[in-house]
């Protein structure tokens, strides 16, 4: 029993953290029809921004004051969703009219240039490091003999706020309803007065925020943070896309929905089949997503998407 | 920009595979197991044709080295250790009354671009002879494009057995897995740490390898592995794992993978309440290391090449003019990249020529050099055979604990057994070290 509850546990922190990730393919699949692959380096990006945020200001132990963590929270993210922009505006709008696979391409070297950047001296260095403590480590409470830790309370309690804002702005706004008219038709869009370039810059700036978000509460959960350029990043961009194909892309629920399917294929394999293939569940549940209903569980060709 | 269903699906699955194209490189940097030695872009010039080096001007050496990447600190450090020996060098005259001159080259910390950076010092730099890598997946890459070039080299560092296996160009003044291993269980053993748990890395050759000879030794010296658990490189999450093995009730937990690892993984340990201590290899060896583990590693081993507590004159002098230059205590891999160079110096000096054979063939016959890191003499494979050190965790630095001989040699006295303060920082107590080395050769394998 108390094994299956730390699993349970497990299972839904993690999935918190792909959800928020996938969130931003998805939003940027939804308008811009392309799978941004520099989306999982602003993730990383967002946890060495807090970690290096943290370090100046000096909340790096445990005595930091109780909005530590919100404020480094906002900052990284407002950075990061700056980033997300300039990134969109300088390397993605120059090449809103070429084909398909030139933005593709440039998204790698995107990518490829914020993990080599990321590893200069003046920006993060090449050495792990160990994130601040913004959260206190202890354990909240315990149920069976586990342990509810305080920091993966944080994490989905964040996670969830994020999301259901999210909803709410992409589904209760003039901005969400822009959002969702540019997915459906750019060029009728633009026609309607909507100004799409704006739209698109909004959207990249919110999926930016959620991979911050994401990289912060990652680096609180697992306490060290790896260089930019570390395959963990990689890896975990990855399935984090697999998240959102499986879960539909360019369909927000869907994003949610399929990180918390891949979580818990995971984390549940694991703990019950074995650790060493973990990733193995992750990619075979992709293979037969594409193979049997390749539009992802909620990605009918509706309306709905972002 | 309505697409129709098919392109979209089309886009969808072409994303797809360029992502998987992006995860090989990306997997590429885990290395490990891809230990054939491919990743050379040297297409193969008949091992026959050598290089006939210039006969005046500065002598031209090579390092190749991780200096940025995962491991990055291995390379850092090494490439200090080879900088300092050759600024000494050259300060007292060089090798040959010529002046040496070092380039050094960053692989990433990939194997797979180690070849192509040996390739590029030997066709375009045109050196004599090269020194590296740390990580033995990096060497045994590096050391295939060396051996077809004729070009010797020497890998301070790399403790897998099949970097100089029938590599006659290739030597190392490092000891194997094989031997740390014995080191490891025996000092567990010898600790009252019978029943022991493995986590190694599954994808990387090192330690992969050195697992395997910890469960043999420790076996063969009435001890007992209660579970054997692997875990993937970078994975932030090994809990399962960890797990089962707490279940397991060990005594110790042995944990031979890099420092880039070990550090997250002891935390997550301490987190689910696994209180005894861990052992590791020279993985482990790094500054960085106690900066992620912090208090969680505190009380743990690992087995290195030296350590800097050691009273050897050899080694406080180096620890001294390291120092001065870097302004840090200097890490296992530095001395060894301190003595690699002075090894390769030393062969330089006696070969008749700098071509690859006569150097290469100078270099084999190293034989009691007085190394930082202890006596170094190579065996019939140019592998160096040597003592090794055991070090704890101890207030954020690593304390020296004991010395291990290889079997068959006179055991040795703990340095600091004499004053009361066991491990300390081990000073000025005996000098008992050098007695070691002179029965050696023969008995060790």
């Amino acid at each position: 029993m108390n094994d299956f509850l730390q699993t349970l546990v497990n299972a839904i922190a993690l999935g918190s953290l792909y959800a928020l990730t996938a969130l931003g393919y998805t939003l940027v699949y939804g308008v811009l029809r392309f799978i941004n692959f520099a989306h999982s380096d602003v993730f990383t990006l967002g946890a060495w921004v807090s970690f290096t945020i943290a370090g100046w200001i000096g909340w790096a132990g445990t005595g930091s004051p109780i909005f530590a963590m919100p404020v480094i929270l906002f900052l990284a993210m407002a950075i990061c969703a700056a980033l997300g922009i300039a990134i969109e505006t300088f390397a993605y709008r120059p090449l809103r009219r070429a084909p398909r696979l030139n933005v593709l391409i440039t998204a790698i070297g995107v990518s490829l240039l914020l993990q080599n950047v990321g590893q200069l001296k003046w920006a993060f260095g090449t050495q792990p490091q160990r994130m601040a403590e913004l959260v206190e480590d202890r354990s909240l409470f315990t149920i069976y003999d586990v342990h509810i830790r305080l920091v993966d309370v944080v994490v989905v309690i964040l996670a969830a706020l994020l999301v259901v804002a999210l909803e709410r702005l992409v589904y209760g706004t003039r901005i969400g309803r822009a959002m969702r008219a540019v997915s459906f038709d750019e060029r009728v869009a633009s026609l309607m007065g909507i100004d799409v370039n704006r739209v698109i810059s909004i959207t990249f700036g919110i999926g930016s925020a959620l991979a911050a978000a994401g990289g912060l509460l990652f680096a609180l959960k697992y306490g060290s943070i790896k260089q930019t350029a570390d395959a963990t990043w990689v890896l975990l961009g990855l399935k984090a896309f697999v998240a959102a194909v499986v879960g539909g892309i360019g369909n927000v629920r869907g994003a949610v929905a399929g990180a918390l399917l891949i979580s818990f294929v995971e984390v549940f394999g694991a703990a019950y089949l074995s650790p060493h293939m973990k990733d193995l569940y992750v990619f075979v549940i992709l293979i037969g997503v594409l193979l049997f209903k390749p539009s992802g569980l909620f990605g009918k060709a509706v309306t709905e998407k972002v | 920009m309505n697409l129709s269903g098919w392109n979209k699906h089309r886009a969808l699955v072409g994303s797809a595979f360029l992502l998987g194209v992006l995860c090989l490189g990306g997997c590429d940097k885990l290395g490990g197991k891809k230990d054939k030695g491919d990743g050379s872009g040297s297409s193969g010039v008949a091992s026959g044709s050598e290089n006939i080096p210039p006969s005046t001007g500065p002598i031209k050496i090579g390092h190749y080295a991780s200096l940025t990447g995962e491991e990055a600190t291995f390379g850092i450090s090494t490439d200090n250790g080879v900088k300092l020996a050759m600024e000494e060098r050259n300060a007292a005259g060089g090798v040959k009354n010529r002046q040496i001159e070092l380039k050094t080259l960053d692989d990433g910390s990939k194997a797979a671009e180690a070849g192509n950076v040996v390739a590029r010092l030997v066709n375009e730099d045109k050196v004599v002879a090269l020194i590296g890598e740390v990580a033995s997946s990096a060497s045994i890459a590096g050391g295939k494009v060396a051996q077809d070039r004729g070009v010797p080299m020497i890998s301070p560092s790399s403790t897998n057995k099949l970097v100089t296996k029938g590599r006659d160009m290739v030597s190392r003044v490092c000891f194997l897995d094989e031997f740390q291993g014995y080191v490891v269980a025996k000092f567990a053993t010898d600790n009252k740490m019978k029943k022991v748990a493995i986590l190694y890395d599954q994808a990387a050759a090192y330690s992969k390898g050195l697992a395997e000879t910890f469960q043999t030794e420790i076996e063969s010296l009435g001890g007992k592995i209660t579970t054997k658990q692997a875990y993937k490189k970078g994975d932030p999450d090994v809990s399962a794992q960890l797990q089962t093995i707490k279940t397991s009730g060990a005594d110790a937990v042995f944990l031979p993978g890099y420092y880039t690892d070990v550090g997250n993984i002891i935390r997550q340990a301490r987190k689910l309440g696994i209180k005894v201590p861990f052992l590791g290899g020279d993985g482990w060896d790094s500054s960085a290391l106690a900066k992620i583990g912090g208090d969680a590693i505190e009380g743990s081993y690992y087995s290195n090449h030296y350590s800097f507590g050691e009273s050897r004159p050899e080694v406080q002098e180096f620890v001294k003019k390291y120092k001065a230059k870097y302004g840090e205590v200097p890490d296992g891999l530095a001395a060894l990249g301190y003595d690699a160079a002075r090894v390769l110096f030393d062969a330089m000096e006696r070969a008749p020529s700098l071509r690859g054979r006569d150097l290469a063939t100078a270099i084999a016959a190293t034989k009691d050099f007085a190394g930082v890191t202890g006596k170094i003499t190579l065996d019939a494979n140019r592998d160096a055979v040597k003592k090794a050190v055991v070090v704890q965790m101890k207030g954020g630095k690593p304390v020296y604990v004991t010395s291990v001989v290889p079997k068959g040699w006179p055991e040795e006295k703990p340095e600091g057994a004499g004053s009361g303060s066991a491990a300390g920082s081990a000073g000025g107590a005996g000098s008992g070290s050098a007695a070691a080395s002179a029965s050696a050769a023969g008995s060790a394998k």
